[in-house]
């Protein structure tokens, strides 16, 4: 089933949660809501459950507005961050609660009911945990029969907030690779939000970058990795090298130093702010050459199958910053560098933004390296 | 080797202070307390069973238990009520009502007993009123139950109250999520949550009612075998220099107070099984 | 187990830091109509049972005026009585004060065998009925207890004198600090004291510089009880006091002898100064958990910035 969200706002007190967000879910897709803490991503999957009441807008569910229906009606499936199991119940009676809460005439018979619970134990693979109490699974099976609990009145849709956040990097990396094997058997239009990329990009068949309640970016995994279109986006994925400066013709001046790069509708002498990949930069030990950024190693580590390189570099304003290059180990062991010792950065790709008016970089800054 | 078996402990003062407390305890509650079954054995099983089986006797042991009991239940009925809407609901005043649940507690039991006889006895405002219909209440067993019921309901409201605020939205959520309509939710979820506590707080009350004098002997009236409860029957035995039959009122009474220890500390222990907290 | 009435726990405390929106949610909002009928049914039951009676004993008190009550509060029995009932506060606090602490640290810091009888025993006095707190001590003391011989060989007056109205007190009010130092000494562990003992400081500098600042709210607030009860008890008191005016009256006993003859306006003048006390004491303890709510959402926000 599809999801349409159109113009969402959303403001708790002051802080605005979520400012005219519209997005499309297509039928089917396994979708992340990926970004820091408070962009606005769970309060968003709160509203497309019903959980939390948009101030304006729509959730679209098949078509028809279904922003005044309750959530009890919605038939929507929500897996809770901590999973919300009923402690006081069986893993069967958890499973079981949706069927046997429905209306008298719609509610099955408890055979039916039985058989039911146990497909979808089975599915979860965990039938032999029927009788045991919440209290005595760990976090990973709880986990599985919090999904089965939300898949037992067969949801038109399945939300999930932070599916992962709570377990120990092992059973996450395991639940994961099982969450997606799950969705690719059932196909159930399926959100879930996380702030770790890689989850959303492992896992997701496309991801919603968000960011102070905003969508920054909608893309396939290798699109939104590849093409970031914001700053945002940028710094937010991966380790991502940061230059503060001037366009000028073909290049970017930071302080005395010149880096070129392809853009060419920057105007001349507009602040901007660049971004290069460690990949994307190389080291010149060439120091009568100008172009490129003077800079001073800090650290090499030279293990595993490529080297990172740690510079520094004192601006005029006496300001320190920081650069990660990462080079084959060949071209580490060509360029004979030393700790100490002052090279330059050249770019091969530089991603340039001009700066905008407002001073709405600060966070970008915070989310990088 | 002995160093081995004597327990390494870093912090000083344990052998100071765990025998102080014991020492203070036996004192001043533990040989107190074994007297009144000394007392009551060295009178005999006879005299003892002869005494607590009196038909006056019997009589405030109905009553007490009776009307403690029944003020439990009402208790935790509108008990369970009040604490729903202290944690669920905002309306002014409501800090204020919070903080006065606890006036049973704090205020002391004979300005109780004074205040609700004056406003339960004939003349006095409630007990006029029930007078037009022809309804005692002061100085009849209901007077009995009504100081009884406001000297229990701190007990409900203060030990659902935790459990209930520390109950997570997640899972009324949840069960919103999977179609369940708001009384289901409650029964079937928020409920069961509860119980555990409204059934402390349910034997909290009436411990504390069976034993309670000072609010009650004002509005009861006392009227041997139809409103005189068992702890003053043990004062009038007192006056009348009956220790032994007051000794052995106070052993049944004591008895009772232990079992009901026993039954609260295992609801407690359920109540950590099912919600992983105790109340 | 009593102590299930009046502690400071950690849930209250949290949902004094945050104040939850209910009603803002539509699972857990509940319809306005069931709302209004709990709402008001609640709110009747509390004005009728709680507020009620505390109203009336101000209106009785002062339906004869402000001369009735003021000569009623300042003749000589009653003003013995109010200083009868700070002397047997006096003392029956700071022993359990010492009491409670003492428990609390052997209990909270140490591990024994039989930790958990302790701590149930410690509990007892609560659920005992004060008219048998009485009655022990008339067992013990009283002319036919078993020490009479030995008292009255020294001319020692226990029971029906000022020394059983202490003991008597000192009994009911028994649990009280224990009670709320053990479970919130429990929660902190011993960690912070064990640093102070590998930083050299001894016993006596740990507990004063590093526990009491950390149990001070929890310690006031079982005193702030344990004093309400103390100057409020009646079933225990009437029982070893043999009830002898200006000598060993307490304040509740002097309502119940006023209250007897048929002084109503001087009985309640007398019970107005109690119902006072016990409008402090609330005061205090809602000023003392908004201090320990405050104290622990400061520290939770030292751990999660």
């Amino acid at each position: 089933m599809s999801i349409q969200v159109q113009n969402i706002r959303k403001q708790f007190g002051s802080f605005v949660a979520l400012n005219d967000v519209s997005l499309d879910f297509p039928t089917g897709e396994l979708v992340a809501l990926l970004g820091p803490s408070g962009c606005g991503k769970t309060t968003l999957l709160r509203i497309i459950a019903g959980l939390e009441q948009a101030d304006k807008g729509n959730v679209i569910l098949e078509g028809t507005d279904a922003s005044a229906t309750h959530v009890r009606d919605r038939q929507v499936g929500f897996v809770f961050q901590h999973y919300a199991l009923f402690r006081h119940m069986s893993v069967f009676d958890n499973i079981a609660f949706g069927l046997r809460v429905k209306p008298r005439n719609e509610r099955p018979s408890e055979d039916v009911i039985r058989k039911k619970v146990t497909e979808l134990l089975k599915l979860v693979q965990l039938d032999w945990l029927a009788d045991r109490f919440p209290s005595q699974l760990s976090g990973g099976q709880r986990q599985r029969i919090a999904l089965a609990r939300a898949l037992a009145v067969e949801p038109r849709v399945l939300l999930l907030d932070e599916p992962f956040g709570a377990l120990d990097a092992k059973v996450r990396k395991e639940l994961r690779r099982w969450l997606r094997r799950l969705h690719d058997e059932l196909h159930i239009t399926s959100i879930f939000v996380t702030h770790d990329q890689e989850e959303a990009l492992e896992v997701a068949d496309r991801v919603v970058l968000m960011n102070h309640g905003s969508v920054e970016q909608i893309g396939t995994p290798e699109e939104v990795w590849n093409a970031p279109k914001t700053p945002f986006v940028y710094s937010f994925l991966g380790s991502v090298n940061l230059f503060h400066g001037r366009a000028g013709q073909g290049a970017l001046q930071v302080d005395e130093h010149s880096l070129t790069h392809a853009e060419d509708n920057i105007p001349q002498g507009a602040e901007v702010i660049a971004f290069a990949r460690p990949h994307e930069l190389d080291i010149d030990t060439d120091l009568t050459q100008v172009e490129g950024l003077r800079a001073r190693i800090a650290r090499i580590q030279a293990f595993g199958l490529t080297a990172r390189v740690e510079l520094e570099r004192i601006d005029t304003s006496g300001t320190l910053h920081h650069y990660e290059v990462e080079l084959t180990l060949e071209r580490l062991i060509a360029l004979q560098l030393r700790t100490g010792s002052e090279v330059r950065i050249t770019p091969s790709h530089l991603k340039v933004f001009q700066t905008p008016s407002q001073p709405h970089t600060a966070p970008y800054i915070a989310a990088g390296i | 080797m002995a160093a081995h078996n004597k327990p390494f402990r870093v912090l000083p003062g344990f052998n100071l202070t765990l025998g102080y407390t014991l020492l203070y305890l036996s004192l001043l509650v533990l040989i107190p307390l074994s007297a009144v079954f000394i007392k009551t054995a060295s009178g005999g099983w006879e005299h003892f069973w002869l005494s607590v089986t009196s038909p006056r006797v019997l009589a405030s042991f109905r009553l007490s238990f009776g009307a403690s009991l029944l003020a439990a239940a009402i208790n935790s009925v509108f008990g369970l009520l009040l604490t729903w809407s202290l944690v669920r609901y905002r309306f002014p005043g409501r800090k204020i009502v919070d903080a006065l649940i606890d006036l049973p507690f704090a205020l002391p039991t004979a300005v109780a007993g004074i205040a609700l006889t004056a406003i339960y006895a004939p003349k006095g405002w409630v007990g006029s009123l029930a007078e037009g219909y022809g309804i005692k209440i002061a100085f009849t067993p209901w007077g009995v139950l009504i100081a009884l019921i406001f000297i229990g309901l701190p007990f409900v409201v203060r030990t659902v109250q935790p459990v209930l605020e520390d109950l997570e939205v997640e899972l009324e959520e949840a069960a919103s999520s999977l179609g369940a309509n708001r009384w289901e939710t409650f029964r079937r979820v928020i409920f069961p949550a509860l119980l555990p506590a409204l059934l402390t707080g349910f034997a909290l009350s009436f411990a504390r009612a069976v034993g309670e004098y000072g609010s009650v002997i004002f509005i009861a009236g006392n009227i041997p075998l139809v409103s005189e409860i068992t702890p003053l029957l043990i004062i009038t035995k007192l006056e009348q220099y009956d220790y032994t039959g007051a000794t052995g009122i106070a052993a049944v009474m004591l008895l009772v107070s232990f079992v009901l220890l026993f039954i609260i500390n295992g609801l407690q222990a359920w109540s950590t099984r099912r919600i992983g907290r105790t109340v | 187990m009593a102590g299930a009435t009046a502690t400071l726990n950690a849930a209250h405390l949290a949902s004094l830091n945050q104040a939850r929106h209910y009603e803002d949610s539509p699972a857990t909002r509940d319809n306005p109509l069931v709302k209004w009928t709990i709402l008001s049914i609640s709110l009747l039951f509390f004005a009728g049972f709680l507020l009620l009676p505390l109203a009336t004993v101000f209106v009785e008190a002062f339906k004869k005026g402000w001369d009735v009550y003021l000569a009623a509060i300042t003749e000589a029995d009653a003003l013995a009585a109010v200083r009868l009932t700070l002397l047997a506060a006096a003392i029956a606090v700071p022993l359990n004060l010492v009491f409670g602490v003492s428990a609390a640290w052997a209990i909270a810091k140490f591990e024994f065998r039989g930790k958990q009888l302790l701590i149930t025993l410690i509990d007892l006095p609560f659920s005992v009925s004060p008219v048998v707190a009485g009655l022990i001590y008339v067992l013990l003391f009283g002319a036919q207890g078993w020490l009479w011989p030995y008292l009255s060989e020294y001319n020692i007056k226990i029971v029906f004198a000022v020394p059983g109205i202490v003991l008597a007190t000192i009994f009911v009010t028994f649990p009280f600090i224990a009670r709320e130092l053990i479970p919130l000494m429990q929660a902190q562990g011993k960690e912070e004291e064990e640093a102070a003992i590998v930083l050299g400081a001894s016993g006596w500098q740990t507990f004063w510089h590093v526990t009491l600042p950390n149990i001070k709210w929890g310690l006031l607030y079982g005193v702030v009880l344990c004093n309400a009860r103390a100057m409020g008890e009646f079933g225990a008191v009437s029982v070893v006091s043999g009830h002898i005016r200006g000598m060993t009256n307490t304040l509740p006993l002097q309502i119940e002898i006023l209250y007897n003859e048929y002084q109503f306006a001087a009985s309640f003048a007398v019970a107005s100064l109690l119902a006072v006390l016990a409008l402090i004491t609330l005061i205090l303890k809602t000023y003392i958990e908004w201090q320990a709510a405050r104290t622990a959402r400061d520290s939770q926000q030292e751990e999660t910035p």
